[in-house]
């Protein structure tokens, strides 16, 4: 009986788990919804990132629901979970599309795992909204990029840099994949037109989750001990963040040495960190909860009751995945039905408020208009805006990069294509 | 360090005795300072930059306080008067008193206060501000830090200031740093006289290390021809000392990545090492410890704030019961029914890891946790050319008494006589009555607790999250291969030889690299010795 007891138990509970798995948010008494999924892990290593962007997804939805919906209609939200496995992702999303029918999907951060699901989006002809920063050199039909291009990110940080604390020498460290690689040889070659010479660049890179930092903080000690000022540009992702900053404070870097300044240590992994060694080091965004607007105010008010959570914090991600959810949901609108084909060609030039005063607005290379913000990290885990830009239309193609130089991204009539090559005016230049 | 305190406290009397107050104490009248003050709050960086220029050249002492709370980034100001003030206690809370007279503002709410904001580029005005007008301080320390930061920033412009201090200094190792300042600013001032530039390059040699190299380095374009050689060979003798210097660095950091490696291994080289089992959860067992350490602190900065440097000493214990009980908990539930069949423990262990994992994940969110490091395990110490970081040091120490502990345990106590015994032959050791699964339960649950030590300690080093032991399963077993099963001493030889080689390759090839090169040796190494370092001979290892 005992044992009976334990395995019922047992079932019972990996029951409930594959339950969870697939959570339908109980939709009004309405004969029809439209579906609205959200693909974004819920375990694994980059859970500690995307569980704040479905939380986001489930507001917004929430709010929108509570002013009438679209089209008449009430959403509903079909959560999923690719539990951080990049060829999950492309199942899922497979899943949301045929089985669920969903009428677009938000989600995806890392690059592979946005790499993965591409071919799903193409061939089903659906809907995603990326809400991340990442390497640019992409443009794809059925993606909204809502997140940073690189020189909505990256190419101003270090011109602050270059302009404010007069750095002359570079680190450019990142972790082993596909974003730091690609940002950083964009960052090298701008830095060299810039005319600052080979050896003032040190380039590093180190595996996920990498723990032991001695030798580099050792490195970069020395490298910036030259008499010349040094910066650090660090594409470092996430949990490796917390021991980098630890032994910079061990080895007693201070910001005003050597500043750090980070694209991917924003307010969400502040929270895991005694931040009173790191004040000063910086961050480049196009959001921070801390920027004083009317509008930033009342968003963060309404997360934090809907949390039941008064210090949740919010972060640029959250700020790019609202920006594409109101874009989406005013293509909806316009083009009155929710058909890809319809929504593509309605929300391009489409604008809507972002939450610093600025406006999002859709370029015909499916990436927005952002500010760029640079922030110094203050003893509360917040950032202080140091430096403000005019909005930056996001470019998909490097126009630092040879190869993707003559590059661009048009996706309306009658270039419609994703790298359209301006020397030989034919479509595909390269590949993507 | 007793020797320093009585030797401030000497040095703060006899300044107090022979009333040695500086020569130019300036002041100016308090509403004047207070216009000044308050000047520092509007506009932006800039502005404020220069408000803190007019106000440190007052020369007012009572400025400097006011400095350094700006430092700290906890100066305010009134939003409604524009009036900058101070709070009694950091974050804007407390009683909200005037910068100048000291005196409280019972007129002003904190609700009402902002805080005046400080950048890079402030805080380094303001260092340098502080710096300059507490160079003459009657208190020794004070002088110590002026003088440094003068030192730091070598700025031609302050040589006057520092003449006159250096006069009236009579501390000598305050004076020394203030020549060493001296020098530096001659190297950067080009007219200076010929005599000051060979008087100059062996004090700044005398400094030492990178500091001076780069000082030199700098100083050597400019330099007048005559000094040049002489920059030189200071140059190639201090680069020669950096050398040598460097290779021990990479033995340090060597040391310190294998003491990790050790204690993250050394639990496993008994369940997995002693009792033949493939514990995949034994990661989580170091996570677990980390969680408890987190719990600890926690708890420690709700109730009771003044005990957070204790916070590690407590949970060390607590670490440990709870893994231990939980490894207890495991080797009695799991794998008791499994001995024999290592494929299926190390299945049941691996799926054990992930359910581990997620319910942690449930409890505590999959946020990174933050663990606190104690004051006595944050900064760094120079040892002639090395810089060693407490953290570090302390968790090299640490690893090195959990190994002799073990060797102890094993060895001199009764419990360690029978797990020897029940590993050696099982049937034996039941026949002289020793009790079989409560020694295996035991054996488990010590190597599990140890395992939970060694997340104690890595908490203060790296991240705690869910995913904390991932990271270090693999590690923890290429060391216990490598330094060859069943053997403790095994266990620490294959750690530090791992870290150092790892370091030493790392320069070299990076990171990346550097582990791929290393995983290749280790499977080399295997195929030439299939037991590792130190084999176990004789009849046991058939057994």
């Amino acid at each position: 009986m005992n044992t009976f007891g334990a395995k019922s138990a047992l079932l019972a509970a990996a029951m409930a788990g594959g339950l969870a798995m697939t959570t339908m948010v109980p939709a009004f008494a309405q004969d029809e919804t439209i579906k609205v999924g959200v693909l974004h892990s819920l375990s694994g290593t980059m859970a500690i990132s995307e569980t704040t962007l479905k939380d986001t997804m489930l507001f917004l939805i929430d709010q929108q629901n509570k002013k009438g919906g679209v089209l008449g209609k009430q959403l509903e939200a079909v959560v999923v979970d690719p539990a951080s496995d990049w060829p999950l992702f492309a199942e899922k999303a497979r899943e949301l599309i045929e089985v669920n029918g969903v009428a677009a999907v938000f989600g995806c951060w890392t690059s592979s795992s946005r790499k993965s699901v591409l071919p799903v989006f193409e061939e089903l002809n659906s809907i995603l909204f990326y809400p991340v920063q990442y390497e640019g050199e992409e443009s794809q039909r059925n993606v909204f990029y809502t997140g940073a291009a690189p020189n909505q990110q990256a190419i101003p940080a270090v011109d602050y840099l270059m302009e404010n604390e007069g750095v002359e020498r570079w680190v450019l460290a990142g972790t082993d994949y596909v974003y730091p690689q690609t940002t950083n040889k964009i960052l090298e070659q701008y830095l060299m037109d810039k005319g600052v010479a080979k050896e003032d660049i040190m380039i590093n890179y180190t595996p996920f989750g990498h723990s032991d930092w001695q030798t580099i903080v050792s490195d970069i000690k020395t490298f910036g001990s030259t008499g010349k000022k040094t910066a650090v540009v660090s594409t470092i992702n996430g949990d490796a963040n917390v021991p980098f900053y630890k032994e910079l404070a061990n080895q007693g870097i201070k910001a005003e040495d050597i500043p750090v300044v980070a694209f991917s240590v924003g307010e969400e992994e502040l929270a895991g960190f005694d931040t009173t060694p790191l004040v000063g080091h910086l961050a480049a965004w196009n959001y921070f909860q801390s920027v004083d607007v009317p509008a930033n105010a009342e968003f963060i008010s309404a997360w934090q009751t809907f949390m039941g959570n008064p210090d949740k914090v919010t972060n640029d991600p959250m700020e790019a995945t609202v920006i594409g959810f109101n874009l989406w949901v005013q293509a909806v609108e316009k083009a009155g039905t929710t058909d890809t084909d319809a929504v593509l060609d309605a929300i391009i030039g489409l604008e809507t408020p972002n939450l610093t005063g600025g406006v999002a607005k859709m370029l015909p290379n499916h990436h927005i208009t952002k500010p760029v913000l640079i922030g110094e990290i203050q003893a509360d885990g917040q950032f202080e805006v140091v430096s403000e830009s005019e909005l930056v239309p996001g470019d998909a193609w490097s126009d630092f990069l040879p190869e993707s130089k003559m590059i661009e991204a048009d996706w309306t009539a009658p270039i419609s294509c994703g790298n359209y090559n301006t020397e030989t005016k034919a479509c595909g230049g390269t590949a993507m | 360090m007793n020797a320093i305190n009585l030797f401030r406290t000497i040095a703060l009397f006899l300044a107090l005795m022979l009333g040695a107050t500086p020569a130019a104490q300036a002041q100016v009248a308090d509403a004047e300072l207070t216009v000044l003050v308050d000047a520092l709050a509007p506009g932006n960086f800039k502005d404020r930059e220069a408000a803190i220029g007019t106000l440190a050249a007052t020369g007012d002492q009572r400025a400097v306080p006011v400095l350094e709370v700006l430092l700290e980034g906890e100066l305010y100001v009134d939003e409604a008067s524009g009036k900058v003030v101070m709070t009694a206690e950091p974050g804007g809370k407390g009683a909200i008193t005037d910068p100048v007279t000291g005196a409280e503002l019972p007129a002003l709410t904190t609700a009402g206060l902002d805080k005046v904001k400080v950048n890079n580029g402030l805080r380094r005005v303001l260092r340098t501000a502080i710096g300059q007008m507490t160079l003459l301080s009657p208190d020794a320390d004070v002088r110590l830090l002026a003088a440094q930061s003068i030192l730091r920033d070598a700025d031609p412009a302050q040589s006057k200031l520092l003449d006159s201090a250096i006069a009236a200094e009579t501390d000598a190792a305050i004076r020394r740093v203030m020549e060493q300042a001296r020098a530096a600013i001659v190297l950067r001032s080009p007219d200076a006289a010929l005599a000051d530039w060979q008087a100059a390059v062996p004090v700044v040699q005398a400094i030492g290390g990178r500091d001076a190299i780069n000082a030199l380095t700098t100083a050597l374009n400019t330099a007048p021809a005559e000094v040049k050689p002489l920059i030189e060979t200071a140059l190639q003798g201090l680069s020669r000392d950096r050398a040598v210097w460097d290779v021990a660095q990479n033995i340090w950091f060597g040391i310190s990545l294998g003491s990790v490696l050790l204690l993250a291994a050394i639990g496993l080289a008994i369940t997995f090492g002693v009792m033949g089992v493939i514990n995949m959860a034994h990661g989580e067992m170091v996570m677990l410890g980390a969680y408890t350490t987190f719990v600890v602190q926690e708890v420690i900065r709700q109730n009771a704030p003044g005990l957070f440097d204790w916070s590690l000493a407590i949970a060390l214990p607590l670490a440990f019961a709870v893994t231990a009980l939980v490894g207890v908990a495991i080797e009695r539930g799991i794998i008791r029914f499994l001995y024999g069949r290592p494929l299926e423990t190390l299945l049941a262990t691996w799926g054990l890891s992930l359910i581990i994992q997620q319910a942690v994940q449930r409890i505590f969110t999959a946020n990174i946790r933050e663990v606190g490091n104690p004051t006595w395990m944050s900064g760094s110490f120079d040892l002639g050319g090395l810089a060693i970081t407490w953290n570090r040091f302390y968790i090299v120490i640490f690893a090195m008494m959990v190994f002799v502990a073990l060797l102890l345990v094993l060895k001199y106590t009764a419990i360690g006589l029978h797990m020897r015994a029940v590993t050696q032959n099982r049937r034996m050791a039941s026949a002289m009555g020793i009790r079989t699964p409560l020694v295996d339960a035991m054996t488990f649950g010590l190597g599990s607790g140890i395992a939970g030590l060694a997340g104690v300690a890595l908490s203060q080093i790296g991240n705690v999250s869910p995913n904390l032991g991932q990271g270090y399963i693999i590690d923890s077993f290429m060391v216990v291969v490598f330094g060859g099963v069943g053997n403790l001493w095994g266990t620490l030889v294959g750690a530090l030889t791992l870290g150092v080689a790892n370091k030493f390759i790392e320069p070299y090839f990076g990171a990346v690299l550097g582990k791929i090169i290393i995983l290749v040796l280790i499977i080399l190494f295997i195929q030439r010795r299939p037991r590792g370092l130190f084999a176990l001979k004789g009849r046991s290892i058939e057994a």
